[in-house]
């Protein structure tokens, strides 16, 4: 299959293709779950009642189940992420001022995606590197001793990059 | 049986009882709250904790009771954990009770009032202000999460109870909550309100909306479909305010649907009729009684003879059809009575009477509690007989073997091992061919075919048809499916066939009833616990309207009028000389009355102007019949085109018996006065009657009806209602000692021979198929909702949750004809027009769309072809050729 072909396979048929490879056990749940938010980065809506379908269980109980555990999104990513690290010592050295500026920069509140879908907004509660607190991770990379001027000029540079 | 010992006395309990059960039967108190008799036991809210001696502190709803066990439910210990349970239980729950609806009925309140709280620590822990917002979205009933304590009791009564799980835990640690799917407002879930959380929820967290205490409770029986579930009215002054099921009925077990429960607004309506009405000048005018029930027996006295049709109502009590038969016989010296069973169920009372000698359904509801395998086809039982359906679901649930054949993809489908998606009117096609491939593998029981049945030759002769290319191509369900339906029917015994209209609604609805009876009888599933033929019969009391010979060829108890031994019985008995010549049918007496030939009608609660097919030729005749007399609850469609409206009493306001459709014969029982100037119909008939100088119409009470039809009816011989007390009898039950019948046909069956009737069949396409002018097939049937038209319409709540009509159309065909969800369209049948919006779902199959008929606004029986079935007359209501434009 061409990449193109690839990109024009329906929604329907991309989360049919994963529940292929499994039998329909509800013990299969999670990790459908998880093939799924790997296709799609999140797990929509019509997904889930697919696989409620597909598993013979209530729809209620796949949410359940999906709402559980952090590591499953409702809504798609943002083409960018910003995780804000909020453990102790990041909180005391400000990082909740870094979450407001992003805030009030991007619109969003914690967990959000912007309404054009390029940035995401998360908290988490330690990354280990309290040394440099307070801490951002963006796109993957740790910046230490972020101020809110700091993420702004972040923000900055990734959308002047995008731009080009 | 264990003996255990609990707080030092000896206590025997039942095998396998947990340590909760064991002392709550016993009458010692532990205290609980997560813990529902209905119900897996969870140990879900810590508090029913207890000390064993050698084990410590244990949940007593998880711990089995072993012999010689010690118990201890009040030692410090006990006491100190169940205190801290409490407190983190009562940290959640929004604190002000005396505003809670649930206040006197907490559970909570009982337990806290038990254990005790620290009134210091209490202040510092109680919730002072909701933090949550209500979900309102439902009509009847309201989820206040701040007052949840997070027992799962709605969880696991929607999943355990219901079968559908439309709520679960959702989020985790201090975010835990009741969630539906993607934590909407539950009325956008798959919940069915049925409200069986509503009962069981321990806090105010799921309470009826606008509820108010009655004062007192009268049992009855629901007013609305055929199950026929015992209730309690809850009555308050002269009202109706509550509904809740009865426990002990082993028709329900407390169990009731959304309009069971929750669509009882119609009694007291203020549209209720209260005063007798006569047309004068276009204009209908409220009269007294004597002037009403003067001009009609004056003007009946002008009609007797077969120019005079009587329909009696499925909704009437078995005491007042017995008296509509009885006027319209002994009175007006016709046989032209009928009643709605002419629309539904005739063919299963013509087809179960030629294989098995009884019109009934075989075996009672409880039944399919014990069932290996369930085949349900055309009977959207989860919608149309709710509690019935959830038992269903129970039975597949706990591992019972469902086949579910209907041309729609219904909520069975879900919960089905096989499902078969026939094209409509393609049963006989679909059924033969299975039993072709059971006797083909040889899986046909031989010796219940050899001692009990006759004409199975013949039957195998007509087998050779249905070879399963052809029935593939006629029915449209793989080869593979048919195949392992019926191995799986065949074998999984015992097999219970339950079917409702999506069988009989057909013009060769008899057909397909004989067919069902051949696959039973082939499989030797008749006669037995579990393994029977049931049909779910429509209205709450259709079962007695026929049984009280509320049809035209037969007295009470489905005796012949052509036989003269019960002739000269029923003559010698009401005084007078009966016609020998069975009567009209329902659809007949309307062509008829076009043609003239009958004049003046007697229509007993029934809306048939909307529930019969070709609606117009059914106006067309009351408009042109000379006087209609319709007696009614509610301003009807069919109560507009009458001369003279009777205003009735409903079901809450007087004493009489239902049958359901397991033939069990039960009690309702007056709760409140008539609204306004409404009479009793049992009063209302005899009144007629006397005052066209009839004898035998003067009864005091509905008692002494039921009396007079024991003495002439074989098979309710032995009923009286002092006997009917409690959970009511089946019929036949023929002698006062007689227990009743729950199961038919366990000896022998009841044909003139004894054996069971095989029939030979063959496959006939519906009277209408598509073609190229009108290429898509309607297929019409209920909603959860509503039933018919004038009741559920006049309860807000049912309304609010199915507003309007919608026809159904494939995703396919919709976009072939241009038409997107919602909008609106014109659906057209040789017959009429009607406009309406559409729905596009999978649901149902391309080349099939789906209506129901519960709008006045859509009258959808406009369109509907009235092909009859040659043996039952009734007409094919499941499928229309039809167009769908956009409008």
């Amino acid at each position: 299959m061409s990449q193109m072909e690839l990109i024009e396979e329906k929604m329907e048929e991309r989360v049919d293709r994963i529940l292929s490879c499994f039998s329909g056990r509800r013990e299969e749940l999670i990790v459908i779950l998880q093939r799924i938010q790997d296709e799609f980065g999140y797990l929509p809506e019509f997904a889930l009642i697919r696989v409620a379908k597909f598993l013979g269980v209530p729809e209620a109980h796949v949410y359940g189940v999906a709402s559980f555990y952090a590591q499953f999104r409702f809504k798609p990513m943002g083409k960018n992420v910003i995780t804000v690290c909020r453990g102790t010592a990041c909180h005391v050295r400000g990082s909740p001022m870094v979450i407001e500026e992003v805030k009030n920069r991007l619109g969003i509140e914690e967990g959000d995606t912007t309404p054009d879908l390029r940035w995401t907004l998360e908290t988490v509660a330690c990354i280990g590197m309290c040394a440099l607190a307070p801490c951002v991770i963006v796109n993957g990379k740790v910046h230490g001793k972020v101020t809110p001027r700091r993420i702004a000029e972040i923000i900055k540079a990734v959308e002047g990059v995008e731009k080009k | 049986m264990p003996a255990v010992y609990i707080n030092g006395s000896k206590v025997e309990a039942k095998d396998g009882a947990t340590i909760l059960q064991a002392a709550l039967d016993a009458g010692i108190y532990i205290p609980h709250l997560c813990h529902h008799p209905d119900l897996e036991p969870a140990g879900i809210c810590r508090l029913c904790l207890v000390e064993v001696e050698g084990r410590g502190i244990v949940a007593s709803c998880q711990a089995q009771v072993e012999d010689g066990m010690a118990v201890w439910t009040e030692t410090p210990m006990v006491q100190k954990a169940r205190q801290i349970s409490l407190e983190l239980l009562l940290t959640n729950h929004l604190g002000d009770c005396l505003s809670c609806p649930k206040d006197n009925e907490c559970k909570l309140q009982e337990v806290a009032s038990y254990i005790g709280i620290n009134e210091e620590r209490f202040k510092q822990l109680r919730m002072l202000a909701p933090q949550f917002p209500l979900d309102e979205s439902n009509p009847f009933f309201l989820r206040d999460p701040n007052r949840c304590v997070l027992c799962g009791i709605c969880v696991r009564t929607c999943d355990e109870i219901q079968g559908i799980g439309a709520i679960n835990y959702a989020f985790r640690g201090f975010a835990t909550t009741i969630a539906t799917f993607g934590n909407k407002p539950i009325v956008e879930s798959n919940c069915e309100s049925c409200g069986e959380c509503v009962v069981r929820c321990p806090t105010g967290a799921l309470v009826p909306k606008n509820y108010r205490k009655p004062a007192k409770e009268v049992k009855s029986i629901c007013p609305y479909c055929g199950v026929g579930c015992s209730i309690y009215l809850g009555v308050r002054g002269n009202e109706v305010v509550f509904v809740r099921g009865d426990k002990d009925s082993p028709v329900n077990e407390g169990q009731l649907c959304v309009k069971g429960r929750f669509g009882f607004g119609f009694i007291n309506s203020p549209e209720r009729l209260r005063k007798p009405l006569v047309k004068r000048n276009g204009e209908f005018v409220e009269v007294t009684w004597d002037e009403a029930l003067d001009l009609v027996a004056s003007k009946f006295s002008q009609y007797k003879g077969d120019q005079f049709a009587a329909v009696a109502s499925a909704r009437c009590t078995n005491e007042e059809n017995y008296l509509v038969q009885k006027f319209a016989r002994a009175v007006m010296q016709t046989n032209n009575v009928d009643n709605c069973a002419r629309l539904c169920h005739a063919p299963t009372v013509a087809g179960l009477n030629i294989a098995y000698g009884t019109g009934g359904g075989t075996n009672p509801i409880s039944d399919i509690d014990g069932a290996s395998c369930i085949f349900v086809i055309g009977s959207n039982t989860t919608v149309a007989h709710p509690v019935v359906g959830t038992r269903i679901r129970r039975a597949a649930r706990r591992g019972a073997t469902l086949i579910v054949a209907d041309p729609r993809r219904i909520e069975l489908f879900n919960h089905a091992h096989v499902c078969l998606q026939q094209r409509p009117g393609s049963d006989v096609a679909l059924l033969m061919g299975m039993a072709r491939v059971i006797y083909e593998q040889g899986l046909h029981d031989e010796e219940f075919i050899r001692e009990r049945c006759e004409n199975f030759e013949a039957f195998v002769e007509s087998l050779e048809q249905f070879e399963l290319d052809f029935v593939e191509e006629v029915t449209n369900v793989p080869k593979e499916k048919i195949i392992q339906a019926a191995t799986l029917y065949a074998t999984r015994k015992p097999s219970l066939i339950i079917y409702s209209l999506g069988i009989t609604e057909h013009s060769h609805g008899a057909e397909n009833v004989l067919a069902l009876a051949n696959l039973a009888m082939l499989t030797g599933n008749v006669g037995k616990p579990s393994a029977g033929v049931m049909p779910l019969r429509g209205q709450n009391n259709v079962q007695g309207a026929c049984d009280m010979g509320c049809i035209p060829a037969s007295f009470p108890g489905y005796q012949p009028v052509k036989d003269g031994a019960v002739r000269r019985k029923f003559e010698k008995a009401w005084g007078c000389r009966l016609s020998e010549k069975p009567g009209l049918t329902l659809v007949e007496m309307f062509q008829e009355a076009l043609k003239g030939n009958v004049r003046a009608f007697y229509i007993v609660g029934m809306d048939l102007a909307y529930s019969m097919p070709n609606a117009r030729m059914v106006w067309e005749a009351l408009e042109r019949a000379e006087f209609v007399v319709v007696q009614e609850i509610l301003m009807t469609g069919t109560a507009k085109f009458a001369h003279v409206i009777l205003p009735g009493a409903s079901f809450a306001e007087k004493d009489g018996t239902f049958t359901n459709l397991e033939r069990r014969v039960q009690l309702i029982r007056k709760a409140i006065e008539p609204i306004g100037d409404a009479r009793p119909d049992w009063w209302i008939t005899c009144e007629i009657a006397k005052r066209m100088g009839a004898t035998g119409f003067d009864y005091s009470h509905p008692s002494e009806v039921m009396d007079e039809i024991a003495r002439l009816t074989p098979s309710f011989a032995g009923m009286s209602f002092a006997r009917l007390e409690g959970a009511g009898i089946q019929w036949p039950c023929t002698s006062p000692d007689h227990p009743g019948t729950p199961i038919l046909h366990i000896e022998a069956f009841n044909t003139p021979t004894g054996k069971g009737h095989f029939s030979p069949l063959q496959y006939k396409p519906p009277a209408e198929m598509p073609d190229d002018e009108y290429p898509l097939i309607l297929t019409t049937g209920r909603s959860l909702y509503h039933f018919h038209l004038s009741m559920t319409r006049r309860v807000e709540g049912l309304l609010a949750l199915h507003p309007e009509e919608r026809i159904w159309l494939n995703p396919k065909d919709a976009s072939k004809l241009g038409i997107a969800d919602g909008d609106k369209v014109k659906v057209i049948s040789r017959r009429g027009e009607v406009f309406t919006r559409a729905k596009v779902t999978e649901d149902v199959a391309p080349g099939t769309a789906f209506m129901t008929f519960h709008f006045y606004e859509t009258p959808t029986n406009i369109l509907v072809n009235e092909a009859l079935c040659p043996i039952a007359k009734t007409p094919e209501f499941k499928v229309t050729a039809i167009r769908v434009e956009r409008a």
